[in-house]
């Protein structure tokens, strides 16, 4: 497969009786922004720790470059966990020196990367304060540093965004992006959906285990049926009735909105609107991310 | 990278996080304290104080036969002349006497506080019976030299098992050698358990496992601490000797040097074997307030040991349930040194015991590492052992 792509290929993992991953599948192109969003328990942590190693998957297999992602591999990920953790009582520099090295870099380049991110993060005066001490905030930019310091070929995120204030969140924000223009494959999840739109070049939405739609931002909101809003501000709304393959979805006044299906013909609907009256609006409607997402999910859940 | 830098980097973050801890610099010094107050106290306890021994009036006559006598049983005395009774009998009182003997050299009377030494009752007795008989013997004409010759006639005595002179310094030796590795094989190996759960609590081991395989990190832990605790053992063990050395405490140089080279090789064999067993332990448990719990059962063991063994090997050292137990890899490094150092233990068990030891260790470490793979990503209940070694 193509250079610098990280490959989720048909991963399946079972807990007792619960199947928390059903041939999860989707892939992030070098240089991308992958958001990945779902419920709670949907399977992404699951999903990022059998990609990181630290879980074994029942089936499936995750790739990078092609290749089966292997140790080695595994040490040019730079990985930032749910449960947030570093050693609380060791100072941190010499922290993200030994995370450094233990991803393969001699001390010195360690120690280069480290300086150079604490600089950048801020963090300088406190290099040399044990982590424990450290507010929240800077515990996160620690942890941040840690998945980056290597300097990896792949960053995998769970959920980053977290516990972040605004300011934090444009931080990560610009340094996710700069990883991926530097040709990184960026994979996050978040809850933060308004957040995942702006910042995120593909998104994937997984429900109980299995990735239920992915794709770009606006193809996905692109997808799925058309949708219109007219406003007739002198009519009542009841032009739409009766028009072939024409869903009324919602009326508010003469604002009506509706659902094309099969045969459905918007220059039908904006002539039967016309008819009405004088027409203000006439807009497709593209759901947001927030939309599409509880719409897939709920869809996936009554079938 | 190679295994041996990965673990080199985990056995070296342990090892210098630990040799800088406050608890490591306290410990080591709280224990050579302890331990130059046992030989400053074994010091005392060696050297009897001499008793004190006042005579007045006609009993002044009894102070060379006296001290002839009481250095002949091995006991020292400090004999005095006091000018009178009543301020013998205040010197008593007051403790600067230990005994005022006094009256006729016949029939003398020794003031006591509350006891008199039997040892002591049992010398006047004799020199004021010898008095007597002399006297009988001085009516009866004899020549006195009779008495002399009679009372120096002895008995012969021919001991089947003659006592080891050394026994009492072999004794110390392997209490304060056991009670040394005992400390230093928990004290470590629960630091291994307290570093695997501060991991686990910390969910640090997950960025950790993302990069290194789990029995890299188990081995670099066990390692770096187990270093640490070699160094304290040998500070330990020097101090130990030149205190020895010094005070004149001991008298068996050679044997004390063996034993205490000995003793870092038991605690070398005791400390892996314990810190697998301990390491699976704290793998199990997510909190720190749970790990005591969780290793209870495997830290009680060697002091166990060492109360049982102490209990049998004093009174008679060749006892069998001590060597058995002494070969019980659990057992071994707080027995057999103990057995070592009181000269019962003879080579082919000593080869044995190493042998088997390296045997459990070897077999404890692969299960430890299997309960520790499978139970150290595992976050709140307790992880039952049997789960731990069943999962894949």
């Amino acid at each position: 497969m193509a250079e610098g792509v990280l490959e989720i290929d048909r991963v399946s993992k079972r807990y007792g009786n619960v199947q928390a991953l059903h041939q999860m599948t989707f892939e992030v192109h070098a240089g991308e922004l992958f958001g990945f969003v779902g419920s709670n328990g949907a399977g992404k942590t699951t999903t990022m720790r059998i990609a990181l190693g630290v879980l074994a998957a029942d089936a499936g297999e995750v790739r990078f470059d092609g290749r089966p992602v292997d140790l080695a591999t595994r040490r040019r990920i730079g990985y930032m966990p749910e449960e947030r953790g570093l050693y609380p009582k060791m100072k941190v520099r010499e922290q993200l020196v030994y995370l450094a090295q233990l991803h393969g870099m001699s001390a010195g380049d360690a120690r280069q990367a480290t300086d150079g991110w604490v600089d950048r993060l801020g963090l300088t005066a406190r290099r040399d304060d044990e982590v424990q001490k450290l507010s929240l905030g800077n515990q996160q930019r620690v942890q941040l540093i840690a998945a980056l310091v290597h300097n990896p070929a792949v960053l995998v995120l769970d959920e980053p965004f977290s516990g972040l204030d605004p300011v934090a969140v444009d931080v990560m924000s610009e340094v996710l992006r700069e990883q991926a223009d530097r040709g990184v494959p960026v994979v996050f999840s978040s809850h933060q959906l308004e957040l995942v739109e702006r910042l995120c070049d593909r998104v994937g939405i997984v429900r109980s285990g299995q990735m239920v739609a992915s794709g770009g931002v606006a193809e996905l909101r692109e997808s799925g049926p058309v949708r219109l809003v007219v406003d007739t501000p002198e009519s009542d709304g009841d032009w739409a009735t009766g028009l072939t393959g024409v869903r009324v979805v919602a009326v508010d006044g003469g604002r009506v909105t509706v659902e094309l299906g099969e045969g459905g013909d918007d220059q039908q609907v904006l002539a039967a609107a016309l008819k009405s009256g004088p027409v203000r609006e006439f807009t497709r409607l593209r759901p947001t991310l927030t939309e599409l997402f509880r719409n897939v999910v709920t869809e996936q859940g009554a079938s | 990278m190679t295994t041996s830098r990965v673990i080199g980097l985990v056995a070296g973050r342990e090892f210098t996080t630990r040799l800088r801890s406050k608890s490591f610099v306290i410990s080591t010094v709280l224990i050579l304290a302890v331990l130059a107050a046992y030989v400053v106290l074994f010091t005392f306890i060696g050297k009897q104080s001499a008793a004190k021994i006042g005579l007045t009036g006609q009993a002044t006559a009894m102070s060379q036969p006296l001290s002839a006598a009481a250095a002949k049983l091995g006991r020292q005395v400090q004999i005095s002349t006091v000018d009178n009774e009543d301020d013998g009998v205040q010197q008593v009182r007051a403790g600067k006497l230990d005994v005022l003997v006094e009256g006729p050299l016949g029939a003398p009377t020794a003031v006591v506080k509350s006891t008199l030494d039997p040892v002591f009752q049992n010398v006047i007795e004799q020199l004021v019976r010898a008095q007597a008989i002399q006297a009988v013997l001085a009516q009866a004409q004899l020549p006195p030299t009779a008495l002399n010759a009679a009372q120096s006639a002895t008995v012969k005595v021919s001991a089947l098992e003659p006592p080891d002179p050394e026994q009492g310094q072999r004794i110390a030796l392997s209490l304060v050698t056991g009670v040394v590795l005992v400390f230093s094989i928990m004290a470590f190996g629960t630091a291994v358990a307290q570093g695997v759960v501060e991991e686990k609590s910390s969910r640090v081991v997950e960025i950790l496992l993302a990069t290194i395989r789990p029995w890299q990190l188990l081995a670099g832990k066990i390692i770096g601490i187990g270093v640490v605790g070699l160094i304290q053992v040998a500070v330990i063990a020097a101090a130990g000797l030149t205190l020895a050395n010094t005070t004149g405490v001991f008298t068996l140089p050679t044997v004390a040097f063996g034993t205490i080279l000995g003793a870092l090789g038991w605690y070398i064999l005791g400390f892996f074997l314990y810190a697998a067993l301990l390491a699976a332990a704290g793998s199990l448990v997510s909190r720190q307030e749970e790990l005591q719990s969780a290793i209870t059962p495997i830290s009680i063991l060697p002091t166990i040991a060492f109360v049982v063994g102490v209990n049998l090997l004093i009174p008679n050292p060749t006892n069998t349930i001590s060597t058995v137990l002494s070969l019980f890899p659990l057992f071994t490094p707080t027995l057999m040194p103990a057995r070592i150092a009181l000269g019962v233990a003879p080579a082919w068990q000593v080869v044995l015991a190493v042998v088997l030891m390296i045997a459990a260790i070897l077999v404890v470490t692969w299960l430890a590492a299997r309960i520790y793979r499978n139970a150290v990503l595992q976050t709140g209940a307790r992880v039952r052992v049997l789960d731990a070694l069943r999962a894949s």
